[in-house]
């Protein structure tokens, strides 16, 4: 992570602000640390990531106006994460960008490669849809991971990642339509 | 409706996210292609199956201290009754994130209760939304006439409010139709004016307050809304065209709805 971190201590020092934030934003930081892992795909870099977004959040808490805290959250994680993106440089291919178009014409389905068989073929638990999930290209996972594990609506998702509504509502039919792919193709092996 | 289309509605469908005249013609192109009553049934059944897995990830509690660490202190003395009954709701929380349909479903009602205490900015934004899911093609409009005595009409039995439908051509503003649509969980009609290529949204809503209020414009995500009250109706004129232009337009609405009414 950079160290761009924002100082607490230079916020005014206000407890009832803090307690006003600390009630906001804290309920949802298990929804904010979710995003980060399927982003991130790293426990420790999500971790960073939190610490940052809930620092810069607290920021820029006094032109917070909502209506809804948990899409706005999920903004600044956002750019938190494409900093980190930035930084890592390494992987183009999971810059998170808003450009579709380009994320359409690249492979959006990879076999997982380093996933032995055997385990793929065991019960979905958990673990294996998560990887699953986390193949998906960037727009794709980021809202399906907006929509079914976060629970947002289509219009919170658009507010989330600054795209129209009908933006998300392709994306989300793109991702359900690569992981039902996956999910049929585990179900073929299973027989 | 196209089996293009269907594909992504659909998911709309799933989600809940569609108002009921278009769920209903969703539904209508379901019904003659076994090709998208296969596709709405195996994206149900992964849904289903998926909601069954708790793929949510718990913030560990290192992270929960750094953030404490990092974070202002709130009032010494409220701390304790602070911390506790947030911790308590944060479990209860969680418990609705278990995973079954039904807990999911709590959690959304939950969210929506929330949101409503908030409500004109909620209703404001999903105002937007609609205005711009309706710039979607085919999303426009429901029923297609310049005539307000085809569009009014049409409203009825669709909703529990008779919106004012009338045409301000004469005065540079085309009406071109309506439509049902949905915000804050009710259906709410949309009467659609054209400015030149400019389209303009006129949402009508029932209120329990006869009381006029005047005019307030507001501009959210880049489009303005003038939002007023009149005789039980609340308006929203939503458009991409200046603050300036969106004032003329709400004003010889209520010219012309007060000339017919005392007319």
């Amino acid at each position: 992570m950079p160290a761009n971190t924002t100082q607490a201590n230079t916020i005014q020092d206000d407890p009832e602000r803090a307690r006003r934030f600390r009630e906001a934003a804290l309920p949802h930081l298990d929804d904010v640390y979710t995003l980060a892992r399927y982003l991130l795909r790293n426990a420790s870099d999500a971790e960073d990531a939190v610490q940052e977004c809930y620092l810069r959040a607290l920021k820029h808490f006094d032109s917070y106006r909502g209506p809804a805290m948990k899409p706005w959250l999920f903004a600044i994680l956002r750019n938190v994460c494409r900093a980190e993106y930035a930084r890592r440089n390494s992987a183009p291919a999971t810059v998170l960008d808003d450009t579709p178009e380009t994320a359409e014409q690249t492979p959006l389905w990879r076999e997982e490669q380093e996933t032995p068989e055997a385990e793929m073929i065991r019960d979905r638990d958990a673990s294996a849809i998560r990887r699953m999930v986390d193949t998906l290209a960037e727009p794709f996972k980021e809202t399906f991971v907006l929509r079914e594990i976060n629970n947002l609506s289509y219009r919170e998702i658009a507010d989330a990642v600054g795209a129209p509504v009908g933006t998300v509502m392709s994306r989300l039919a793109r991702a359900r339509a690569m992981l039902r792919s996956a999910w049929l193709a585990e179900q073929e092996q299973q027989r | 409706m196209t089996c293009d289309e269907a594909e992504i509605l659909l998911h709309a469908l799933i989600d809940n996210e569609l108002d009921a005249s278009h769920a209903r013609e969703v539904e209508a192109h379901i019904t003659t292609c076994p090709r998208c009553t296969a596709d709405l049934a195996a994206y149900r059944q992964m849904r289903e199956a998926m909601s069954k897995t708790d793929l949510r990830y718990t913030a560990p509690a290192s992270l929960r201290q750094r953030l404490d660490a990092a974070l202002p202190k709130p009032v010494a003395k409220a701390a304790p009754d602070n911390v506790t009954p947030l911790a308590s709701r944060r479990s209860v929380l969680r418990g609705f994130a278990l995973g079954s349909v039904v807990s999911a479903m709590a959690a959304t009602l939950l969210v929506a209760v929330v949101l409503r205490e908030d409500n004109q900015q909620v209703i404001e934004s999903e105002i937007v939304s609609s205005h711009l899911r309706s710039l979607q093609p085919g999303h426009l409009i429901d029923v297609v006439s310049s005539d307000q005595h085809t569009v009014k009409p049409w409203f009825n039995g669709k909703l529990d409010v008779s919106p004012p439908v009338i045409d301000l051509t004469a005065q540079g503003f085309t009406l071109i139709g309506g439509r049902l649509d949905y915000v804050d969980a009710r259906a709410i009609g949309a009467v659609v004016y054209k400015r030149r290529a400019h389209v303009i949204n006129l949402f009508v809503a029932q209120t329990s307050n006869p009381a006029r209020k005047p005019a307030k414009i507001e501009t959210i995500q880049g489009f303005n809304i003038r939002r007023w009250s009149d005789r039980g109706l609340n308006y929203w004129a939503v458009s991409d065209i200046g603050a300036d232009e969106l004032n003329e337009f709400g004003e010889k609405f209520e010219a012309a709805e007060r000339a017919n009414k005392e007319g």
